[in-house]
């Protein structure tokens, strides 16, 4: 019985030990591969956001180029006056795998991100924001000239 | 050897504005080597972690379709000069690489 008592609090002991050793582990293996490796748009959304209504929605603000040369370097800055932005979520619905990127924001960020993203082709650049209640969408189409992800 | 990581950061009130750019060649696996005709093994970042004085304020999953040499920029509130600012990322080779920063 001691002994049993013993290894138990070993046991728990060593699991929070392993998961603070972990947590690269851990957050690595929240990378959504079935979303990330789907080769279409409506099959990247659907194991991304599972089961959702998607709204349309005018209060995502997409800033990129209508037109660019050279699809390796695009960049793409989003704004939202939505609140409790948990996540941002860009697509290219044209590209070998339409999703791009996710970002996770906390309550104190900003409705903001800014990155720089590979186009293949004249793609819808979408984006998706989940408040905590449901999930937005806006879109933009842009003309990409050569080939970014080649 | 010098970080792979560039970190600048801007304080207004008590927004901060953090901007990074990461070396790394973001290699999609769809390249192919113009001398050897071989393709580009993939080798992009999958996550990156922000952290705020210890605490996770921001992370972000990515694909082989951001940018190679990636740049990132983001804002959060309840800041001021003095606190930390963390970011690490972790791509598909297990490489990873991080760097801490003081609000200024």
């Amino acid at each position: 019985m001691l002994r049993r008592k013993f290894l138990k609090i070993l046991t728990s002991g060593f699991a929070v030990f392993a998961t603070g050793l972990l947590t690269p582990i851990k957050v690595l293996a929240e990378w959504n591969q079935a979303a990330f490796s789907a080769k279409d748009f409506d099959t990247a959304i659907n194991a991304y956001f599972p089961n959702q209504q998607i709204h349309e929605s005018d209060q995502i603000n997409i800033e990129v180029y209508d037109e660019i040369e050279n699809g390796a370097v695009v960049p793409v800055k989003v704004k939202t006056n939505l609140k409790n932005v948990k996540t941002i979520t860009i697509f290219a619905d044209k590209n070998p795998n339409p999703l791009i990127a996710n970002f996770n924001l906390t309550p104190s960020c900003s409705g903001f991100i800014s990155t720089r993203i590979k186009v293949s082709e004249p793609s819808n650049i979408i984006v998706i924001v989940n408040d905590n209640d449901k999930l937005h969408m806006t879109k933009k189409f842009i003309i990409v000239h050569e080939n970014g992800c080649g | 050897m010098a970080s792979t990581i560039r970190l600048k950061t801007k304080i207004r009130d008590d927004v901060t504005t953090v901007r990074a750019i990461i070396r790394h060649p973001m290699e999609t696996g769809f390249r192919i080597d113009d001398e050897t005709g071989e393709r580009i093994p993939e080798h992009y970042i999958k996550k990156i972690i922000a952290k705020h004085n210890s605490n996770i304020i921001f992370s972000c999953d990515w694909s082989r379709a951001v940018s190679k040499n990636p740049y990132l920029s983001f804002m959060f509130s309840n800041s001021k000069i003095g606190d930390k600012i963390e970011i690490a990322w972790f791509d598909t080779k297990d490489d990873t690489d991080s760097l801490e920063a003081t609000i200024e």
